[in-house]
């Protein structure tokens, strides 16, 4: 079993939407595997049926029983993270910037602060509308993004792609360089890179690729919206050279991603014949380097 | 007056409007622009600037002093990140995984971890004439956004006075660095895009300045691009749609280049006017109140 990890670095370059068009070609032969789980959004298009849920509980968050608390202050006044403030004659605790330390729960003399699991999301299994499995997943509000529940999710499709005898794994990553994308590339063997030639595309692919070769991961490139900036789209096919990262291919910018969107599509089942092409020779060239 | 620029994602155009509507309102009054998109700070690359004032930003993290250590293996066990642990004789400390809680430093029966700065980024001070512009810029591979994004306040806080419009150029998503870049903003606006990712993005940060309880309006940006379900949404909850700045191919190619969109596209200063007048009434509110 192969895993493919497709990332941006930079939101909005049509990474989703790649990775649901090779979702789609690869049908059962695959697994899928959302893990940007801040803003999920692969759902819109593979349209899993959300089977079966499961709470994702990380880390601790801090509650004060008002019944034992004495008010002396000394919970408030260790904690780093101004989550502790005085209201209406009690000490309350902002659960939104509690970091679950722990530690006035440990200074606490009454006892009175218990630090409890947090939930912070869910994970489903699913079957999308191509038949195949599907693992993704949806952070609460204001949880930390710390990584957990991506590699959680990760660690669910791996089980059930090798328990189903699958050939790949496909997965949305992580957007942005942090922790996150670090764990949704633990294990890939391919990093798909969906870029488009603007400045800020440039920069962030160069940031996140500092990221991939740290992890010594086989890299391949998609520049989306190619036509958009000739001067930038050949900067960035320069900085692929020089980095030997695979030029998969250029894809010129095209409404149809957003109207297949809008119809609940993915880009390569919408009628367009030449982006088409273009995704299934792109998913050749990705199967080829990696041997399937 | 402090103005946060969110959207529940990446790509719908945050960088793009902070910088064009810092720089429009610049024109009139004093400005600051802070990039608190930490982990990829982008707003650099649309303004002309020269550094002012470059400093370390830094998080504190225990060293070891193994002379007065009893090895008691207290501070492996309260730490609930578990960024120390004991291998043999020794406390190894991970950097990355402390939040800096001081817990272990400050519990060590023998002050055996004192604590120590470490960069974990830098801030960078610019004048963008006519306005100016700060930036985090966290190390690839940290992890506390957080941290560098409150300290990256902070020194707008000190540095500025009150009457300047801060804006806020905010980190894409609804997890903690969100949280912490609008807490204290006077206002949000959110900025998506008219296509089913984009509403379905909107309705999480929706949610999360509804959760904090701040005052919001939404700019649909590369409007006419999908369908009418963002619009459509916003009238049923209730919510201002401040601006809306057309789908056009020119203002793609602008922002591809690095160049500011108003001083070439009227549709798009037409959207900035709209939602400095806005801004306005804000201020004047303010002033009622």
């Amino acid at each position: 079993m192969k895993e493919i990890v497709v990332i941006s670095g930079k939101g909005g370059t049509g990474k989703t939407s790649i990775t649901a068009a090779l979702a789609s070609l690869a049908q059962q032969s695959c697994v899928v595997v959302d893990c940007d789980v801040d803003a999920a959004d692969m759902h819109l298009l593979l349209q899993p049926d959300f089977a079966h849920k499961e709470d994702f509980y990380s880390g601790q968050v801090a509650k004060i029983d008002e019944m034992l608390c004495r008010n002396c202050g000394r919970c408030a006044d260790v904690c780093r993270f101004d989550a502790i403030g005085f209201k209406e004659g009690h000490y309350v605790i902002d659960e939104l910037l509690c970091e679950g330390c722990g530690y006035c729960a440990r200074v606490c003399r009454p006892s009175a602060i218990e630090m409890r699991e947090r939930l912070v999301g869910a994970w489903y299994t699913s079957k999308t509308k191509y038949g195949s499995d599907m693992v993704h997943a949806k952070l609460s509000i204001g949880a930390e993004n710390s990584g957990k529940l991506v590699a959680k999710v990760k660690k669910e499709g791996k089980a059930m792609a090798l328990a189903q005898h699958k050939s790949l794994m496909i997965v949305d990553g992580s957007p942005g360089i942090g922790c996150p994308v670090v764990s949704s590339l633990s294990g890939a063997n391919f990093v798909l890179l969906v870029t488009e030639p603007t400045l800020s595309g440039l920069h962030d692919l160069k940031r996140v690729y500092e990221v991939v070769k740290r992890f010594r991961i086989k890299a391949g490139c998609i520049i989306n919206k190619s036509d958009l900036n000739a001067t930038v789209c050949a900067q960035i096919e320069e900085f692929l050279e020089e980095e030997a990262i695979l030029h998969v291919k250029n894809i010129p910018y095209t409404k149809a991603f957003s109207h297949a969107m809008i119809q609940g599509q993915t880009v390569s089942e919408y009628s367009d014949p030449e982006l088409k092409r273009l995704l299934e020779e792109s998913f050749e060239t990705i199967k080829q380097t990696l041997g399937v | 007056m402090k103005i946060a620029i969110a959207s529940g994602k990446g790509g719908t155009g945050k960088t793009t409007l902070s910088t064009n509507l810092a720089m429009f309102l610049g024109e009139s009054e004093s400005v600051v622009l802070v990039d608190l998109d930490v982990e990829e700070p982008n707003s650099h690359l649309f303004l002309k600037s020269e550094l002012l004032r470059k400093e370390d930003k830094m998080k504190m993290i225990p060293r070891w002093e193994s002379g007065s250590c009893t090895l008691c293996n207290e501070c492996v066990e309260l730490c609930n990140f578990h960024a120390l642990i004991c291998l043999g004789n020794e406390i190894l400390i991970f950097p990355n995984l402390c939040h800096s809680c001081y817990a272990c430093s400050e519990l060590c029966p023998t002050h055996s971890l004192p604590m120590e700065a470490q960069k974990m980024g830098e801030l960078s001070h610019f004048l963008a004439h006519p306005i100016e512009f700060v930036e985090g810029r966290l190390n690839i591979g940290e992890e506390q956004a957080v941290s560098l994004i409150a300290q990256t306040k902070k020194y707008v806080e000190k540095h500025f006075y009150d009457e300047t419009i801060t804006l806020y150029d905010s980190p894409p998503g609804t997890s903690c660095p969100v949280i912490e870049s609008i807490k204290d903003a006077d206002f949000v606006i959110l900025v998506t895009e008219p296509t089913p990712f984009g509403l379905h993005d909107l309705t999480l940060a929706v949610e999360t300045t509804r959760a904090l309880g701040k005052k919001f309006g939404v700019v649909i940006n590369r409007y006419g691009m999908g369908d009418d379900a963002v619009e459509t949404y916003c009238q049923n909850e209730n919510i201002a749609i401040l601006a809306k700045i057309p789908h056009l191919l020119e203002i793609a190619q602008c922002y591809s280049a690095g160049k500011l969109i108003y001083p070439e596209v009227d549709s798009f200063k037409q959207a900035l006017e709209e939602i400095a007048t806005f801004i306005k009434t804000l201020s004047q509110e303010e002033v009622v109140q």
